[in-house]
């Protein structure tokens, strides 16, 4: 450890629940920020190099030019690294009540109850409470923060950790392999289906708060898990930032769902690297729902490495206001008969700006791969706005790509329809909308389903007024 | 009592309907007759409140309230129910859902259960020869042309409008459901006693559904106004006799 000092700054004060990190590393960041976060967790030589390596590639790379406006970002502005209390609660009754009282609104106990699966809950940069049905653990699962997992298993963390997501991959990456804290890590062993969903909350609660968590998923020979994130903030004046990496390990037969729900608030910027390896036969599938933050740059990524594999991204966005959220997929074609399909559905309101940004590739030698792209963009006004950024790069004669793009504003003539039913004109367009969104909100769970309907139409509400 | 008084109607500034007056009073049947492009639709499509629909001179009376400017929502909220010549798919918006909620609006006082209320849809459904599994789909999302119009007929139920404006309910329809469906929209009527409007190219529907009163319309103007014979005489001599 050095010279330089954390600050102590208990129960200090925000706009929501009050504050009661036990210290936070100060403003900004730098090699020794750095070395404090890997202090604090005890970390082995090992992974503080990696940290500081990481660390060297973000100050040497550029922010990336081609989406969305970043320059705003004041990476000397952002805390890096804040613990909210002193260890990790293992039961409900040891979660201090001012994380508890949040979580209570955001029902993380009652999604517990309902489903008896895992909940990990991320509250700033550490995990507050797990909880793991016994039923799991028996049969092998590993369901733990990250932080936790290098301490306990660091043979398999090290074998997977950043190894498709290398930590000089994006600025965002490296700077999130630098700093990294929290995050979850699941492990499925061969043959085990996981029937529950495990879920995890990810909340920042303070202002000008960077969460930089880790999350990495491998689902051994044959298994199957569900794995469910959500994430909010509430509203500061100042902005703060998200850079997850995701990393998730799809073996033989083995099959993978990862579904997010990202409700951050719009003065969030939420930069994301998600990525899968599949494996021969597995099934990588994305269920993502972007209605938050100010500025969205994600592209749940696919290395379909083994013959057969084949990956699915869902995924909606609903831009309103400054929101720009540029959301996409991408498929990499590596091994014959490999199949992928993206659909993608965004809506813009109010000004909002939504993008499909994605790739398909397929390699020589990727035989008879399959792939299909499908964009519906729903434009509510004109203040709105919405475009599409695909790439095909296909080098296999045998293999096929498909892409569908359409762009449609509301039809005045089904508004008129449904209000010549009776439904005022607000009603009649989340009507619509939710029509619109029905197919991928179909997939998910009932409690995210009305969950993210009903964020949908506060979206809706609020453009109306 | 519906009462049109001198409506024109616009649609993107050119002129469609010229001066048209009529009242359509509780238990009347009207039929609206008249060649291709005449201004049938327009007059229903005026009627629900369309807002490409421009009233340009005129105004429209439902019993006290002057509705002329009123929108869609409105106007169906006092009893107006049109039901629709090309009926348009709503995709991913759930038949019974859809239903429901319609129901809900129109009879905030019934106290009938979500699932009470559903045994009631799949009988009607039944009766009116929808297939059940129709009703787990979405509005009209790939139907044919008979089953949307009989999809409008399930809404109109639910809504227990006070006004039927039936824009070509009987093109699509086969035989027997066209009887099937006059039959039931005639005890609709009968049991609120509900005023129709008919708009028809066919004298079929009238079989079941007898108009009081006949209004020709050509070039949009009323030309010519009878009762139940006119549609005999339309039918041997057509529109220009």
């Amino acid at each position: 450890m050095t010279k330089t000092s954390y600050q102590k700054s208990p129960y200090e004060y925000g706009f929501s629940t009050p504050e009661i990190s036990v210290f936070k590393t100060k403003k900004g960041i730098s090699k020794d920020v750095v070395k404090i976060i890997s202090g604090i967790k005890n970390e082995s030589d090992k992974m503080l190099n990696f940290r500081l390596q990481a660390y060297q590639y973000f100050i040497d790379q550029s922010l990336p030019t081609w989406g969305p406006n970043l320059s705003d970002i004041n990476f000397d502005d952002i805390f890096y690294y804040l613990k909210p209390s002193e260890k990790e609660g293992h039961s409900w009754d040891e979660v201090p009540t001012e994380i508890k009282n949040t979580y209570d609104k955001l029902g993380i106990p009652e999604a517990e109850k309902q489903y008896l699966g895992g909940v990990k809950a991320q509250y700033e940069s550490e995990v507050i409470y797990g909880s793991l049905l016994k039923k799991l653990s028996d049969q092998g699962v590993i369901f733990c923060g990250m932080d936790e997992a290098l301490k306990k298993y660091p043979e398999i963390v090290w074998q997977y950790f950043g190894k498709i997501v290398p930590s000089d991959d994006n600025k965002f990456a490296s700077l999130n392999s630098a700093v990294w804290s929290g995050g979850s890590f699941i492990y499925i062993p061969k043959n085990v289906h996981v029937d529950l969903p495990l879920q995890t909350y990810f909340r920042i609660n303070s202002q000008k708060m960077g969460q930089f968590e880790r999350t990495l998923i491998i689902a051994d020979e044959g298994s199957f898990v569900h794995y469910i994130e959500g994430c909010t903030a509430p509203i500061y004046s100042t902005d703060s930032l998200h850079a997850a990496v995701v990393e998730v390990f799809v073996k033989k037969n083995a099959r993978v769902r990862y579904s997010t729900i990202q409700n951050w608030s719009t003065n969030v910027y939420n930069l994301v690297t998600k990525r899968a390896q599949i494996d021969e036969d597995g099934i990588m599938e994305w269920v993502d729902g972007n209605l938050g933050s100010k500025i969205t740059m994600k592209y749940p990524s696919n290395i379909l490495a083994g013959r057969g594999a084949h990956a699915e991204v869902l995924s909606i966005a609903v831009a309103s206001g400054i929101q720009h959220l540029d959301a996409g997929a991408k498929a990499i074609h590596l091994a014959p008969n490999t199949t992928s399909r993206i659909v993608s559905k965004s809506i813009s309101l109010n000004g909002g700006r939504s993008s499909y940004r994605g790739l398909v590739y397929i390699s020589k030698g990727a035989t008879n791969a399959r792939s299909k792209v499908v964009c519906d963009a729903l434009i509510l006004d004109k203040k709105s706005r919405s475009d599409t950024y695909p790439v095909n790069k296909n080098s296999e004669s045998s293999a096929f790509i498909e892409h569908e793009a359409t762009v449609s504003k509301i039809g005045e003539d089904q508004l008129f329809y449904l209000m010549s039913r009776g439904f005022s004109q607000n009603e009649a367009e989340s009507m619509i909308v939710n029509g619109f969104v029905e197919p991928i909100v179909k997939e998910l769970p009932m409690e995210y389903s009305l969950e993210l309907n009903r964020l949908i139409n506060l979206q809706m509400e609020g453009s109306v007024a | 009592m519906i009462k049109l008084k001198n409506i024109s109607v616009s649609v993107d500034k050119k002129s469609i309907l010229k001066d048209i007056t009529f009242d359509l009073k509780p238990g009347q049947i009207i039929a609206l007759m008249g060649p291709n492009g005449s201004g049938k639709s327009t007059i229903a499509l005026t009627l629900a409140g369309h807002p490409n629909y421009v009233i340009t001179s005129g105004q429209i009376i439902l019993d006290k309230n002057d509705i002329t400017k009123f929108s869609p929502d409105k106007r169906a909220n006092l009893g107006i129910f049109l039901s629709n010549q090309s009926p348009v798919a709503i995709p991913g918006l759930n038949i019974k859902s859809l239903l429901w909620q319609i129901f809900k609006k129109f009879h905030p006082d019934k106290k009938l259960s979500l699932s009470e209320f559903r045994s009631w849809l799949s009988l009607e459904a039944e009766n009116l020869g929808i297939k059940s599994e129709l009703l787990d789909r979405n509005l009209n999302e790939g139907f044919s042309g008979g089953e949307r119009k009989k999809m409008e007929v399930l809404q109109m139920l639910v809504s227990s409008p006070k006004y039927l404006i039936l824009d070509e309910i009987d093109s699509g329809l086969d035989v027997d459901a066209l009887k099937i469906i006059s039959l039931r929209i005639q005890k609709l009527a009968q049991d609120l006693n509900s005023a129709i409007l008919i708009i028809t190219h066919s004298a079929k529907i009238l079989d079941y559904l007898k108009p009081n009163q006949v209004l020709v319309l050509d070039k949009g103007k009323i030309k010519t106004t009878g009762d139940s014979s006119l549609i005999q005489k339309i039918e041997s001599l057509g529109f220009n006799s």
